[in-house]
C-alpha cells in the first residue's frame, strides 16, 4: 500500500511539474511553428520573468497582481526587443546561425540576470498557501496543486485564443504556411512578433510557478533545456503534443528520480528526459504527433 | 618581397594543388614557422608585458586549434551540427587520464587512444544522424553532451566523481614533458599535423564527399556518395581530433574534472568555428585564437574599472558570458562567414591598393 502512495505522490507532482514543462513547451513550439526558430533561449526568457517577479514583490513591495501583470507586460516587451533586433535580421539564414545566435541571446539574458541579481537562491514571498495538504497518505506542499491549477488556465486560454480569436487563427494560418498567409494579408512580420510575445509571456508564468517551488537561481534556465524533450516528444510543432509531451516528460522525470536514484547515485532526474529524447529520436524522431518532413528528389 | 607577381600562372597540376602557392606566401609561412618553433625563447618580454604566461596560453590556444578543426570537419564541412563537443573532449581528457593513472599505459599511447575512444564514442551519438539533420541533430548531441556529462559526474568508481582524476606529466620516450616549453613543442607539432590534415582531408574523395552532403545531400546520394557512412566517418574524424584536444588539455592542466566539460565549452567551439568562419581551416585557428584571447583582452578593462570602482569587479565576472553571447551575435548578424572572410576582404583591398577599381 505504502508503495502505491509514494507511486502516486510522485505522479502528482511530476503532474504540477509537467504542467509549467507544457506551458513553456507551448511557447516553444509557437516560436517554432511561426518561424522556424528553435528557440535556445526559453529557459532564460522564463529565468527573467521569474526575477522580475520577484524583484518586484519584494524590492518595490508590489501586490501580487500588480506585480503578475507588470511582468506579464515587461515581457512582452522584452520579446517585442529580442525579435525585432535579434532574429527578425536572421530570417532565412541556416539553421547553425539560427541556433547560435539565440544560445549567445541565451548567455547575454543569463548574463545581464546575474549582473542585476546575483547568483545567490532566493525565495519567493508565500503567493500560494504554504501549509501542506493530505490526500489519503499523500502529504506534499499546496504549490504543486496551484501550479498545476495555474497551468491548465493559462493553457485553456491560449487554447481559446488559437481557436477563437482573429489574430490567434493568423498566427495558425502563418505557422501552416507563411506564403499563403501573406497573400491573404496577414503581416507575418507581426505574427512572429506576437509569437515572442505569447512565448515569453508562457515562459514568465512558468518561471513564477516554478520559482514557487524551487526558489529563483540561474537554474531555472535549466526548465528551458527540458522542454527539448517535452517538444521532441510531442512533435516539435504540434501545440497539443508540446502540452502531452511536457506532462509526460515532468511525470517521467520525476518517477525515474524516485525510483533509479539509488541505483545510480543521485541526479537521474537531470539525466533521465534527456535519455528519453535520444531514445524518441531514433525510433520516431517526428513525436507523437509531430508532421513527418518527407522529401522528394 | 613585398611585391606581388600580377597574377598567379600555374602550368602543372601539382603547382595548381599546392597548399604554399606563391613566392611571397611561402617567404611569409616559413617567417612565421620560424617564429613559432623560437616562440618558447623570445616570450619572455611578452610576458612581462602582458603580465600573463603567453607559454601557458599558447599551449591552451593550440589544444583549442586542434578540437576547433575537429568540429570544423563536422560542422563547417559535413554540415552537421553538433552541441556534443565538450563532452567528446572531456571523452578524450578521461579516457587518457584513465588509461594513464588507472591501467599504467604510457602517454604516447594512451594519446592515440583517448583519440580513438572519443571517436567511437562520437560515432555511437552520430547515429542519429542517420535519420536527422539540422535542429534535431542539434538537440540530439545536445543531449549527448548531458548524457555524457551525467556519466562523467556519477561514474564514480571510472571517473572519481566530482572530484575528477589526478594526472601526472607526462614523459614521452624519457623526455619529461611537465614544462610548458616541452610540452608547446608537442602540442604544435600536433596544431601543424591536425592542420595539414584538415587541409589535406578537404582535398581527398572523403572531402568532397562531405562538402557535397553539406551542399545538398539528396544530391550527393544521388550521384553515389554513401551519405550514411561518411556521416558516420565525419563524426568519427571530427571526435578523434576533438578526443587528441581532450587529452592533452588532460596531460596539461593535471586534473580532469567534469566541470570542464560542460554545454558551456560546446557552445565555446560552436563560436569559435562560427568567428572564425565555417568551413574554412584557418577559420577555425583564427577562432580558436579569438576565443581563448577574448577573457582575456576582457581583464583589461576589467582591472582598469575595478580601481576607481571596486563593486564593479563582480559585474564584470558574470558579464564574461554575456560578452560572448553578444558577439555571437553580432558576428551572426553582420559577418555571418566570420574572420576568415573578412581577413580576405581587407586582403583583396590591399592587394590592389590605391587602384581598386
Amino acid at each position: 500500500m505504502q508503495e502505491i502512495w509514494f507511486f502516486l505522490q510522485l505522479v502528482i507532482q511530476g503532474l504540477a511539474v509537467g504542467s509549467v514543462y507544457a506551458l513553456v513547451a507551448l511557447g516553444f513550439v509557437l516560436i517554432y511553428k511561426a518561424s522556424s526558430v528553435i528557440n535556445f533561449a526559453q529557459g532564460e526568457l522564463l529565468m527573467v520573468g521569474a526575477y522580475v517577479c520577484l524583484a518586484l514583490l519584494t524590492t518595490y513591495q508590489v501586490p501580487f497582481w500588480a506585480g503578475f501583470l507588470l511582468t506579464m507586460a515587461f515581457s512582452v516587451i522584452l520579446a517585442l526587443f529580442i525579435e525585432r533586433l535579434v532574429l527578425r535580421p536572421m530570417i532565412g539564414e541556416p539553421v547553425i546561425s539560427i541556433i547560435m545566435i539565440t544560445i549567445g541571446l541565451s548567455l547575454v539574458l543569463k548574463s545581464v540576470v546575474a549582473a542585476i541579481w546575483g547568483t545567490q537562491i532566493k525565495v519567493f514571498p508565500g503567493i500560494f498557501p504554504q501549509t501542506p495538504v493530505k490526500m489519503g497518505e499523500i502529504v506534499m506542499s499546496q504549490v504543486y496543486i496551484y501550479t498545476f491549477l495555474a497551468s491548465m488556465v493559462f493553457l485553456i486560454l491560449f487554447a481559446l485564443f488559437f481557436k477563437y480569436s482573429r489574430m490567434g487563427i493568423a498566427m495558425r494560418a502563418t505557422a501552416n504556411s507563411n506564403q499563403v498567409a501573406l497573400s491573404m494579408g496577414i503581416s507575418v512580420k507581426k505574427v512572429f512578433a506576437i509569437s515572442w510575445c505569447v512565448a515569453a509571456v508562457v515562459s514568465a508564468v512558468g518561471g513564477i510557478l516554478i520559482g514557487n517551488i524551487n526558489g529563483v537561481n540561474s537554474t531555472l534556465a535549466g526548465v528551458g533545456l527540458k522542454v527539448f524533450p517535452a517538444v521532441i516528444l510531442g512533435g516539435l510543432d504540434s501545440i497539443p503534443g508540446a502540452v502531452l509531451g511536457g506532462l509526460i516528460i515532468g511525470i517521467l522525470e520525476n518517477l525515474s528520480g524516485g525510483y533509479l536514484d539509488q541505483f545510480f547515485g543521485g541526479g537521474v532526474k537531470e539525466v533521465a528526459p534527456f535519455v528519453v529524447l535520444v531514445i524518441i529520436l531514433m525510433i520516431k524522431p517526428y513525436g507523437l504527433f509531430g508532421t513527418e518532413e518527407i522529401e522528394r528528389v | 618581397m613585398s611585391l606581388q607577381q600580377s597574377g598567379i600562372f600555374h602550368e602543372t597540376y601539382k603547382e595548381d594543388m599546392a597548399i604554399f602557392q606563391t613566392p611571397f606566401i611561402k617567404f611569409w609561412m616559413s617567417i612565421f614557422f620560424l617564429l613559432l618553433l623560437i616562440f618558447p625563447w623570445i616570450c619572455r618580454p611578452l610576458n612581462a608585458a602582458l603580465n600573463t604566461n603567453t607559454l601557458y596560453l599558447m599551449n591552451i590556444i593550440g589544444i583549442y586549434i586542434i578540437g576547433a578543426h575537429g568540429l570544423n570537419i563536422l560542422t563547417g564541412f559535413t554540415g552537421q551540427i553538433s552541441l556534443g563537443h565538450g563532452a567528446f573532449m572531456g571523452v578524450g581528457a578521461y579516457a587518457s587520464a584513465i588509461l594513464t593513472v588507472k591501467a599504467g599505459i604510457p602517454f604516447w599511447i594512451a594519446l592515440p587512444l583517448a583519440g580513438l575512444i572519443t571517436a567511437l564514442v562520437g560515432m555511437v551519438f552520430g547515429i542519429p544522424s542517420l535519420r536527422l539533420k539540422g535542429l534535431y541533430l542539434a538537440i540530439a548531441t545536445m543531449a549527448a553532451q548531458f548524457i555524457i556529462g551525467y556519466a562523467m559526474r556519477n561514474w564514480s568508481g571510472l571517473t572519481g566523481g566530482s572530484t575528477g582524476l589526478v594526472v601526472s606529466s607526462p614523459k614521452f620516450f624519457g623526455i619529461d614533458l611537465g614544462t610548458d616549453r616541452a610540452y608547446y613543442y608537442l602540442v604544435y607539432t600536433l596544431v601543424i599535423a591536425a592542420t595539414l590534415y584538415t587541409k589535406n582531408l578537404t582535398r581527398t574523395r572523403p572531402g568532397r564527399a562531405f562538402v557535397a552532403i553539406r551542399d545538398r545531400y539528396l544530391a550527393a546520394e544521388v550521384i553515389g556518395v554513401n551519405v550514411w557512412f561518411y556521416r558516420i566517418l565525419s563524426f568519427g574524424i571530427s571526435s578523434f581530433l576533438v578526443g587528441i584536444a581532450g587529452s592533452l588539455w588532460a596531460h596539461y592542466v593535471l586534473v580532469v574534472n567534469d566541470e570542464a566539460f560542460g554545454i558551456w565549452l560546446s557552445v565555446q567551439y560552436l563560436a569559435m568555428i562560427i568567428i572564425g568562419g565555417m568551413g574554412s581551416v584557418l577559420g577555425a585557428i583564427y577562432g580558436a585564437v579569438f576565443m581563448t584571447l577574448l577573457p582575456i583582452l576582457l581583464r583589461i578593462p576589467e582591472h582598469a574599472l575595478t580601481q576607481v570602482y571596486p563593486g564593479v569587479f563582480a559585474i564584470f565576472q558574470s558579464m564574461t558570458e554575456g560578452v560572448f553571447g553578444l558577439i555571437i551575435i553580432l558576428f551572426l548578424i553582420f559577418e555571418p562567414d566570420g574572420l576568415a572572410a573578412r581577413w580576405h576582404t581587407v586582403k583583396n583591398y590591399w592587394k590592389l591598393w590605391p587602384f581598386s577599381y
